[in-house]
Order: C-alpha cells, then structure tokens, then sequence
C-alpha cells in the first residue's frame, strides 16, 4: 500500500517534471532569474567594488526580490492549468489521493527551482577565485534562498488551486510574496513602530515576525537556526494544506 | 406547474448468471446533489450489472454529467451511497476508483503530451509499469485506432482523434467498470459506428454507463436506458420497453420528447 502511494506521488513528479521542459516558460524564467540574480549582484550590489569575498549583501540580499516575480511565473500553471483543460476532473477520478498529487507537483517545481539556483554557480567561483570566503554564510545563503524560492512557490499552489486562469493566480501570488515580503522588511517595520504608539510595538514585531523576511536575513548572514528552517517547512504545509482546501472545493 | 409525469417503469431484478451471489458492478441509492440552492441530481437509485450498458438519457442540464461525476468520485454526493463492485466509494474512494475507467465530456487531454506518454502517465497511474505498461498501451492504441498518431503531441489531434485518445485512456487498465460521458460527441459517422460496436463489445464483460443525445445509439447499444429529466429518473427499461412507454408514440424520440421538458418552456 505505501509503495502504491509512493509510485503515484513518482508518476504525477515525472509527469509534471518532463512539462516543465516542454514549454519554453521555464527556459526563459531561468534565464531571466539568472541575468537578475548576476546583475543586481554586480551592478546594485557593487559585488566587485565592495571587496568583500562574501555573497551575503551583493548576492543573496536580492534573491526575495526576485523570487516575489518569478516563482509564482513558474508556479502558476501548477494546478489552474488542470482546471482550464479539464484534466483535474480525470486526475481525481484515478486512484490516487489529492495529497499525493499535490506533493508530486509540488516537488516537480521544487526540483525545477534547485535546478535553476544551481546555476548561479559562477559566482561561487568567482568569489573563490578571487578572495577566500567562509564557506558557511554561502552554504546558509543558499539554504535560505532556496526555502524563500519554496515558500514563495508553495504560496502559488494554493492560489493556482482556486483559479483557472493562470494570469489570475500569477497577480494573486504575486501580491501574496510582496505582502509576506514587506510585512517584516527592516525599513518598513521601522517606520511602522516610530509612527505607531509605543504599547504597539510588540504587535508589530509579532507581524514582522510571520514574514519570510526576517527569517531570511537571519539565515543569509550565516546563522542557520533550526527555528527559521521550521519557520519555512510551516509556511510550506500551511500553504499545500490551503491547496488541498481549494481543489476540494472544486469538486464540492 | 404541473409534476413531472414520472412513468417509472418497475425492473425486474435482472438475474445474473455468473455472479449472483455477489454485489452487483455499480450499485446508487438515493444519490442526491445540490449546488447552492439548486438542486442538480434528486434521489436517482440504480443497479448495473457485469453484462449490462446503461444508457444516459436526457435534455441538457438533466442532472447526466453531475450523476456520473458522483459515481465516479469527483463530485461528493450531498445525499446517497455508491458501491463499486461492493466498495463504498464515498470510504474507500481510492479502492473503488481502480475498477472504473472514466471518460469525462468534452474528453480533456494534457496538451503537451504524445499521445504515447499520455497514455504511458495514465497507466503509471493505474499501477502498470515496464512490459505491462507497454502492453496496454499497444493494446488500446490498437482498440481505438490510435496507432497513426502514436507519437503526435496531443495539442495537434484532430478532434475524433482527442475524443478516441480520452477514451484509450479509459479502458487502458481493463475496468470492470466504464463510465463514458458522450463518448460519441463530436465524432463522425464512421467513428461513431467504430465507438459504439466497441461499447457493444466490451458491454459483454463489462458494467458500462453512457450518457448520449442521439437516440438511435440507445438502441444500438444499450440493454437498458433511463431518462433523466430536472435530476429525476422519469423513465426505465429496456429500450424496447421505452418506446411502448406513451401511448400513441412509436420511436424513443417522441417518447423522449413526451416525456421531458425542454428547457425553453417555463
């Protein structure tokens, strides 16, 4: 029985892996994330001015900004694209369980993602090359960047789940990563607490406190804290359990 | 506004011989649906047996798809019980899915597919892999006269080709139960013929509902049809037994039209 849900989970994964490689979207989003992560690296993050052999502030400092775009661009098409074709209707009428189609497609667009962050290897390179950095804050950069990218993507499923229209669920993803983004971006959440009575600062910081933000910055500087990893893998089941609200819903 | 002139014809229970001690294929009681405050599908109770085609009648809207759609497990019924070969689909709808194949209207694909890989995902589905996955592959392309287009991307079937891929991928894990929605819609005169001696053919082994708007395919096929009107069965039998139903009426067309309201009246 468990070997039964484990090769439909592997049947969806390999299913949607392959159709990821058979549009062009995904091409042109990796090489779009690609030409951003390198250029805001060298033009906006000085990389090479700061003479500074760590990726923290030049590299991974932009990667929530463009995650916030892209990932719901390679994530939309997850489930509203099912809906449009009317292959839903077939998929929930095979004998499997929604959750292990939603893990199937859900680990496709991780593994899509990986592929995509890999990458931007070079600049792992170059910095080597060039100075001697410390291999951990690379190591967490990445491990943050990579779950910021999942969060983001696991927030797309739950929208494509609700919609047909993979313009509509791009908007909405979209709208959703920004808001989680800025709720606990450190200039905002600033301005937030000197403009708002003292005794609210607490709840402030308690909403900042739920944005992928903070939990980001902490992890990029090199401090992997288990707290920020679960921070992440909740906001992922959180989001595939609203999915699995959603495509319920479409059936009732 | 007068009742609808139910003429419910009693069945016989159709004796079996080769499995009357066991439940029957598909078994609905009292299945009910309601979107919001409408009321699709009302107390609809049927048997099918191995051996048997059931027949789908009705005008558009009649309550047909949503009544195969809850038989097949997408919809939830709001009321009533489905036994697939004795499993309860609405507890073990995983279990009860594996002895159906379903053809859904309008017969959707995934675009980017061939029609090789789409049927090789949708046996990987069904639990076939390696030589048995090859296997069914070859034997339905072979059954539905897929084998021209075997490796065309779906996005560029015609739409006989879509509808007969759909149905490939329904019949590709040999079901003991087959749920076609307008399997012959869309299709050309040729294809229709090829479609319906197939249903006839595998009607023999099988438990087959169908939901169809042409008449003549009720008595090409079907050992037996019901036709549903505002999500009531308003009439059952055998499509000789039908066409007696109203007096003054010859052919199934005028008792259908006798029978049902369409949707332009009041």
């Amino acid at each position: 029985m468990k070997n039964r849900d484990l090769a439909n989970t592997m049947a969806i994964f390999k299913r949607e892996f392959l159709s990821y490689f058979n549009s062009p979207v995904l091409y042109v989003i990796v090489v779009i994330f690609l030409l951003a992560a390198m250029g805001f690296a060298f033009f906006f993050g000085r990389f090479l001015d700061s003479d500074n052999a760590s990726l923290t502030q030049a590299f991974f400092f932009w990667h929530p900004w463009i995650y916030i775009v892209l990932a719901p661009a390679v994530g939309m098409r997850m489930w509203s694209e099912e809906h449009r074709l009317g292959t839903f209707e077939l998929l929930m009428t095979m004998p499997l369980s929604p959750w292990q189609a939603i893990i199937g497609k859900f680990v496709a667009s991780a593994l899509v993602w990986a592929i995509g962050l890999a990458l931007t290897f070079s600049i792992v390179i170059t910095v080597c090359w060039l100075g001697d950095p410390d291999p951990g804050p690379i190591m967490t950069g990445y491990a943050a960047s990579y779950l910021y990218a999942l969060g983001c993507l696991a927030v797309t499923s739950a929208a494509s789940a609700y919609t047909r229209s993979q313009v509509v669920c791009f908007i909405v993803s979209v709208a959703l990563c920004i808001l989680l983004t800025l709720i606990g971006y450190p200039g905002i959440v600033d301005t937030v607490v000197r403009t708002l009575p003292g005794s609210l600062e607490s709840v402030v910081r308690f909403v900042s406190y739920l944005s992928f933000m903070d939990h980001f910055y902490e992890m990029s500087k090199g401090i992997l804290v288990i707290r920020d990893v679960l921070y992440f893998v909740s906001v992922i089941v959180i989001a595939l359990v609203v999915t699995n609200m959603g495509l319920r819903s479409k059936r009732a | 506004m007068q009742d609808s002139p139910c003429v419910t014809l009693a069945l016989p229970f159709h004796y079996n011989p080769y499995n009357h001690d066991s439940d029957p294929m598909i078994q609905v009681q009292n299945l009910r649906k309601v979107f919001g405050s409408k009321v699709a599908v009302d107390d609809v109770s049927f048997t099918v047996e191995k051996g048997q085609v059931l027949g789908f009648l009705g005008p558009n809207g009649a309550g047909k798809s949503t009544s195969m759609r809850m038989v097949t497990g997408y919809f939830r019924p709001t009321a009533g019980s489905i036994k697939i070969g004795g499993i309860d689909m609405l507890e073990e709808p995983e279990l009860a899915k594996r002895s159906i194949g379903y053809l859904p209207e309008n017969a959707p694909l995934y675009s980017d597919m061939t029609v090789a890989s789409f049927l090789g995902f949708c046996a990987e589905m069904r639990g076939l892999n390696g030589a048995a996955k090859a296997k069914a592959i070859d034997r339905v392309l072979d059954l539905c006269f897929l084998h021209k287009v075997r490796n065309q991307s779906v996005d560029t079937l015609s739409k006989g080709y879509r509808h007969r891929t759909c149905f490939a991928q329904s019949i590709i894990h040999d079901p003991e139960v087959l749920i076609l929605d307008e399997p012959t819609d869309g299709l050309d005169p040729n294809q229709k013929h090829e479609i319906r001696n197939l249903i006839k053919h595998m009607g023999e082994t099988k438990a087959i509902i169908f939901s169809t708007h042409i008449l003549e395919e009720v008595e090409a096929a079907c050992t037996r049809a019901m036709i549903i009107d505002r999500g009531k069965v308003v009439a059952d039998g055998t499509p000789a037994q039908l066409k007696k139903l109203v007096p003054g009426c010859n052919t199934l067309d005028e008792v259908f039209r006798s029978i049902t309201r369409s949707d332009l009246e009041k």
